[in-house]
């Protein structure tokens, strides 16, 4: 058992080092490189890998990292994991503009010249205020459900993922009261202050590119503190066997329920970086795909496996994003044709979910357990068991 | 919450008549809601009778929509407890396919007798299509994961429904497209309750389908390896029933009952969308959770209210609205899930070791 937290404690100690020296380098890229490079550098770093789309590779890592907790270490499924981001997100909207205009509150908050009206927090808090809250609602809707069996949680998830957008869509007038300005969204956000010395705009990328940084490594952290802990043994434990672990003594519910109320926290996180990121919050860009997207990401990069969940955050945001799109233009170019690449995007993110779970169901860099449990029955086509 | 920690299997069979506190919430918080829906269909009721029986109708038509489309996913949920995300986007092909004999190939564009007949066409070419098409994914998609952990078949569903949605959409267009109907357009009236034709003609194709479906699961030798493989698969298979087969049989059945409702659904609404699939998926889905998933009769029933409360909700006068439409439907899932969650006509079922 020591030898093995030894070698725990050095991979923790060589993650830290290999994050540090990508978020570096991105920002080296991104900061000094690209704009003093040559052009053909700058077209090519802006057309295949967006500083824009780097920063949103970071909010769907956070969220899925957090998604991970939820489905791969505690084996609940999650499909409505997009009301969390909604919900972080309209907080953002709440706590960081001048959007509630009845008010005039600034604490340590950053607001643009002339929006001093609303509530204006600094972006610390509200990550923190967000994630709290997304970690309420998740108690809420675990509490009552989370005794069900696995898909009748799936599908209360669902519902709760369909519900929470079509309340923000329709939330400009309830009785009266304009909760989310409805389909006009809320924008612009307060800009994030800097360590002090400046005021992020929306160009600023690379800046927030830091400080997004930060709190993915911040979350990398804390899901592998968390595996390694009581709780996460004790999720490990349910996934396997929900009513052996019982008997074992691992209290059901409040396990379920903190799995359930830290991954909602980093949907929140995640939903306060993605407001930021893109200066407002439009509700019409949560809906049910991206729920299945970053489920995708969870399973096809390795339940329960961090650096998996990792992988397949980037590889999917990026084909998502800007791959297929820069792909389709090059293809399109070099042979002057004209095919709609995105909208190949359904058949590209369906046939690698089907021949996936044919072929490798335990994800591009699994956990070693979860490999065994997914190939457990396959031998045995003719026996009962 | 933390209070049944210690019995994960509280949500088993009721114990001794001793009354739980919790329970008591439970009941009390469950009653109340009921309480509060009568109510407001109560207010509806007395503030215009006919507005109220003219929504509720054309509520019940979608209703019968709902439970075509429910069939399919609770028979599948039956035999192989999979949540079959697919099915939907099946529905939404079939409205396709439907639009495509009727329109395109036959090229019917008004109510007579020839644009009668491309309908039965459509119909069966619909419910060959949509069956086909179901059992050929069982077959390549479904099968080699049937001992697999529960997630991998249900991420398969949902990898299936987005190759059929890239199908529609290229099909289809990205847009929604109008099609002209060849069913009548009259209507009756009857002392201010106005009635669609299209309605009467739902429920005559509908109801017949159902009655034959209930013949075939009961009656049949086919239907009982049906009941027995649903049971136990491996007690099925001593028995000496064909268990690939029947599970076949049984995606090709709910696959032309979805046929038939993308058949009806492209006639009677007149549109199609390769997101359409998506939307009413997960509507039938929750009415065949409503009824108590598994459950043919329960999927009807879940199937109706869902289209009854729906249509309510969207046209009285003292509703929500049609914005919230979808909010409604889920939240009568999640209700449910709280405080019944084997459905109406379900049965709990304890957890075995």
């Amino acid at each position: 058992m020591t030898g093995h937290k030894a070698i725990e404690d050095r991979s923790n100690r060589r993650w830290a080092i290999g994050f540090t020296a990508v978020a570096v380098f991105l920002f080296v890229l991104y900061h000094w490189i690209v704009p003093n490079g040559p052009s053909w550098l700058h077209d090519f770093v802006q057309g295949w890998f967006s500083n824009a789309n780097t920063n949103e590779m970071i909010v769907y890592i956070i969220m899925a990292l957090g998604l991970n907790v939820v489905v791969g270490y505690a084996g609940l499924l999650d499909l409505g994991f997009v009301a969390f981001w909604a919900i972080g997100g309209y907080v953002a909207g709440w706590l960081m503009s001048s959007f509630l205009g009845n008010f005039k509150i600034n604490i340590f908050g950053n607001p643009a010249p002339g929006l001093e009206m609303g509530i204006h927090v600094t972006f610390w808090w509200v990550l923190l205020a967000a994630g709290g809250f997304c970690a309420i609602w998740g108690i809420i809707i675990g509490a009552p459900t989370l005794r069900l069996k696995s898909d009748y949680l799936a599908l209360v998830t669902l519902g709760f993922g369909e519900i929470i957008p079509q309340v923000f869509i329709n939330g400009q007038d309830i009785n009266g009261f304009n909760l989310s300005n409805g389909n006009q969204g809320i924008t612009p956000i307060d800009p994030i202050r800097f360590f002090g010395f400046r005021n992020l705009g929306p160009f600023d990328l690379d800046y927030k590119f830091v400080i997004y940084a930060v709190i993915c490594a911040g979350m990398v952290m804390v899901s592998l503190r968390l595996r390694q802990g009581r709780l996460g043994r004790a999720w490990l434990a349910i996934r396997e066997d929900e009513l052996a672990a019982s008997m074992m003594g691992v209290p059901l519910m409040r396990t379920k329920l903190a799995a359930y109320a830290v991954g909602a926290f980093s949907g929140g996180l995640g939903g306060v970086v993605f407001a930021t990121h893109i200066n407002g919050i439009f509700a019409e860009r949560f809906n049910f795909s991206i729920s299945i997207l970053i489920l995708a990401m969870v399973v096809l990069g390795g339940m329960g496996n961090v650096w998996g969940v990792m992988v397949g955050a980037i590889v999917l945001s990026w084909i998502n994003g800007i791959g297929l799109q820069q792909f389709g233009n090059t293809v399109n170019g070099a042979f002057n044709t004209n095919i709609d690449f995105p909208s190949f995007n359904f058949l590209i993110f369906g046939s690698l979910l089907i021949l996936m779970m044919m072929f490798r169901r335990e994800g591009f860099i699994p956990e070693a357990r979860v490999r065994l449990v997914m190939h457990e029955h396959e031998d045995d086509n003719e026996e009962v068991h | 919450m933390p209070a049944d920690v210690a019995t994960p299997m509280s949500t088993a069979a009721p114990r001794a008549p001793r009354l739980d506190p919790k329970d008591l919430t439970y009941k009390i918080s469950g009653g109340l809601i009921l309480l509060g829906l009568a109510f407001w269909l109560g207010v509806n009721l007395f503030h215009d009778p006919a507005q109220f029986f003219t929504v509720a109708i054309d509520g019940l038509k979608n209703g019968a929509l709902y439970a075509l489309i429910a069939l399919g996913y609770t028979m599948v949920y039956g035999i192989i407890q999979l949540i079959n995300f697919a099915h939907g986007d099946l529905f939404m092909l079939g409205t396709m396919m439907s639009a495509f004999i009727i329109t395109t190939v036959f090229g019917q564009k008004a109510p007579s007798l020839a644009g009668y007949g491309a309908f039965a066409v459509a119909m069966i070419v619909s419910m060959a299509f949509c069956g086909g098409l179901n059992i050929g994914i069982e077959r390549f998609a479904y099968r080699r994961l049937r001992r697999a952990p529960k997630l991998a078949p249900l991420i398969t569903a949902v990898g299936v429904s987005f190759v059929l949605q890239f199908v529609g959409l290229h099909w289809n267009g990205s847009g929604q497209r109008q099609w002209q109907t060849v069913l009548p357009n009259t209507q009756f009236n009857i002392n201010g309750v106005v009635i669609d034709v299209k309605t009467v003609i739902i429920f005559a194709v509908t109801i017949p389908m159902l009655l034959i479906l209930t013949w075939l699961v009961t009656k049949t030798k086919q239907g009982r390896a049906m009941r027995a493989t649903a049971q136990d698969q491996d007690a099925a298979r001593l028995m000496g029933i064909n268990v690939d087969r029947t599970i076949a049989f049984t995606f090709g059945i709910g696959g032309a009952l979805a046929g038939a409702a993308g058949l009806m659904y492209q006639q009677v609404v007149g549109s199609t969308a390769y997101n359409l699939g998506y939307q009413l998926g997960l509507i039938a889905f929750t009415s065949a959770v409503l009824g108590g998933i598994g459950n043919l009769a329960g999927a009807v029933l879940g199937g109706l209210l869902i289209g009854l409360i729906q249509g309510l909700n969207d046209g009285l006068s003292y509703g929500l609205g049609q914005q919230w439409s979808q909010s409604v439907v889920f939240t009568i899932l999640i209700l449910l899930m709280v405080f019944r969650p084997a459905g109406l006509l379900g049965k709990n079922v304890t957890e075995k070791v």
